[in-house]
């Protein structure tokens, strides 16, 4: 018997990388759909005001999703939009689930009303799960940050970071590097600016840059599939790695595999979370950042 | 009336150690496991090592004693901040240094989980949980569905874990419950030196009482001999505060709130 004669590498297809689906850990809920008060130059789901790509979810089917999310005994509950703090009904959309659930809620954190600031310090208080609320900054200053958010951004979100801190709640602030520098130092800078600012214990979490939505357009880039993670050979492929494998996001079109990929139809993975629980292949560009990076959209 | 007394993180504590084995003794407990992690934090794993095959004591494997038997890079602990990073691979580090190869030999050689069958109960005993080594479970971001979850999943009425620092527990609808048995080796960010660990009692009608056992040990020194050994003066805050200083970034929201509104 003969033995074949290996296949050259350069004739091999590229195989797909197939993500298990272990378990709902995290549930990503758009709440307010693509609308937002800002329409900030990196969006990674372009939002803004008057943005009906993906609509705001009703209060009937935020709670039909939580339910469905329970059922499959998701760990943590994520809001997100859009600004979730636009929709009409948030207070109540917030309290009903984080009495089910720990919940994480992502705000660009320029709406919050002193009233709000302490509903938001008693509810949390009052509850058995934690309630974070992530505020976004991109760089260390007024000026990095209102380059991409627009003129004044910065001062209203440190006004709601102090409001929150006031109130004896500690804001998660997540900062997008985009130095690409040391990850320890970017963070240090990070914790000594919001300190001067005058938040006592800051919390930090640092994102890297995703070439997703805007970002991607302001990068001359066509965003979508490109070949990137079927290069790395299979034996380093660990199913454990990405959040893609214990997380779903849902918004107004269906269920998809990760909040990063809500724009893109083939991330769409079906309308209920049980049908949706199956592997992903991993062909987006925004994959290899995730691989590379490490990186969870989670606090965690 | 069958009582199990769990601890986990070690911590290269001999004193809190010692002072864990004495009040378990003390309260007759008939059985007594610790659920990993040796080293890390404190300035001396190899006394710990010998207390705990002196005493015989039963053990699981933690990340930590994975890292160390098989002599990796890093502890695995799971921490994704920058600075927490730091901090861990310092004590790692320091860690690494000073373990004997037979100590080595042997956190190889512990199991990673183990069931327990009391009462009737279906026992898990594991170290961050059931699925994963390192996994941080904490009270306030899991929720009841979840838990719920994992009983069901990994078949146990009881699941045991540590890893994180901060013992709970948590009564399940149906008589189940997660405990998280905190760690001795260093406080729990609670303001108060002492070292928590747990005593689950099991009655015939099956259902388990979870105590939380607060000890004081000779903290002072402790503190002393990090000093000596020339240890991080935040770890060394953190024993005579009983405040954390470091891998404080994925405590959550609740657990920290807390803490400040302590302080
Ligand atoms: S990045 Fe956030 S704040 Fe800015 S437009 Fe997008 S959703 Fe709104
Ligand atoms: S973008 Fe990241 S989280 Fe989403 S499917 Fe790709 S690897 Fe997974
Ligand atoms: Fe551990």
């Amino acid at each position: 018997m003969t033995v074949p004669a290996p296949i050259p590498a350069s004739l091999r297809v590229p195989r797909q990388h197939l993500q298990p689906f272990h378990h709902l850990d995290t549930l990503w809920i758009q709440v307010a759909g693509t609308q937002c008060n800002l329409s900030c130059a990196h969006c990674f789901v372009p939002s803004g005001p008057g943005v009906n790509r993906h609509e705001m979810l009703s209060r009937l089917e935020v709670a039909a999703r939580v339910a469905e999310g329970l059922a499959m005994g998701v760990k943590e509950i994520y809001f997100t939009g859009g600004e979730p703090f636009l929709h009409p009904e948030i207070e109540r959309l917030v309290e009903s689930t984080l009495a089910e659930a720990p919940l994480t809620v992502l705000t660009n954190g320029t709406l919050f009303t002193t009233r709000r600031v302490s509903w938001l310090a008693g509810l949390s208080r009052a509850s058995k799960y934690s309630l974070e609320l992530r505020v976004s900054l991109d760089g260390t200053d007024a000026a990095a940050h209102d380059t991409l958010r627009g003129a004044g951004a910065w001062t209203r979100t440190m006004h709601g970071l102090r409001a929150l801190t006031d109130a004896g709640l500690l804001p998660i602030v997540t900062v997008t590097d985009h130095t690409r520098g040391n990850p320890l130092e970017f963070a240090t800078k990070v914790t000594a600016v919001l300190r001067e600012e005058g938040l006592a214990e800051p919390r930090v979490k640092v994102l890297p840059l995703f070439v997703l939505g805007r970002q991607a357009e302001r990068q001359g880039h066509s965003p979508g599939k490109r070949p990137i993670l079927w290069m790395l050979p299979e034996e380093h492929f660990d199913p454990h790695r990405l959040q893609c494998g214990s997380c779903r996001a849902v918004t107004s079109r269906g269920v998809f595999v990760c909040p990063l990929l809500v724009d893109e139809p083939e991330a769409r993975l079906g309308h209920t979370l049980e049908g949706s629980a199956r592997p992903f292949g991993l062909d987006f560009e925004a994959c290899y950042t995730c691989w590379m990076t490490r990186m969870t959209c989670a606090n965690g | 009336m069958t009582t199990l007394a769990l601890f986990g993180g070690v911590y290269s504590n001999p004193f809190a150690l010692r002072a864990v084995l004495a009040d378990s003794a003390a309260r007759k407990d008939q059985k007594l496991w610790c659920l990993g992690d040796l080293g890390g934090f404190g300035p001396d794993p190899e006394t710990c090592a010998e207390l705990l095959r002196a005493e015989a004591v039963d053990m699981l494997q933690g990340n930590y004693d994975h890292s160390i038997g098989h002599s990796l890079g890093d502890c695995a602990c799971g921490y994704t901040d920058p600075r927490d990073n730091h901090f861990a691979q310092v004590s790692y580090d320091f860690t690494n240094a000073c373990v004997s190869e037979s100590t080595r030999e042997w956190l190889r050689g512990l199991p990673p989980q183990a069931r327990l069958t009391i009462e009737g109960r279906r026992v898990l005993l594991c170290h961050g949980s059931p699925r994963r080594v390192n996994e941080f479970l904490w009270n306030s971001t899991c929720s009841d569905a979840f838990l719920e979850w994992l009983c069901d999943e990994y078949e146990a009425d009881v699941i045991a874990c540590t890893h994180t620092g901060l013992h709970w527990s948590r009564a399940l609808p149906g008589g189940r419950c997660v405990v998280n048995v905190g760690a001795i080796g260093r406080p729990a960010h609670d303001g108060r030196t002492s070292v928590w660990y747990a005593g689950l009692a099991f009655g015939p009608g099956g259902v388990a009482r979870v105590d939380f056992r607060e000890v004081a040990y000779d903290h002072e020194a402790l503190a002393a001999q990090m000093e000596e050994e020339k240890l991080p003066p935040e770890f060394i805050e953190t024993i005579r505060t009983g405040w954390w200083t470091t891998c404080l970034e994925n405590v959550p929201a609740k657990e920290r709130m807390r803490a400040m509104a302590a302080k």
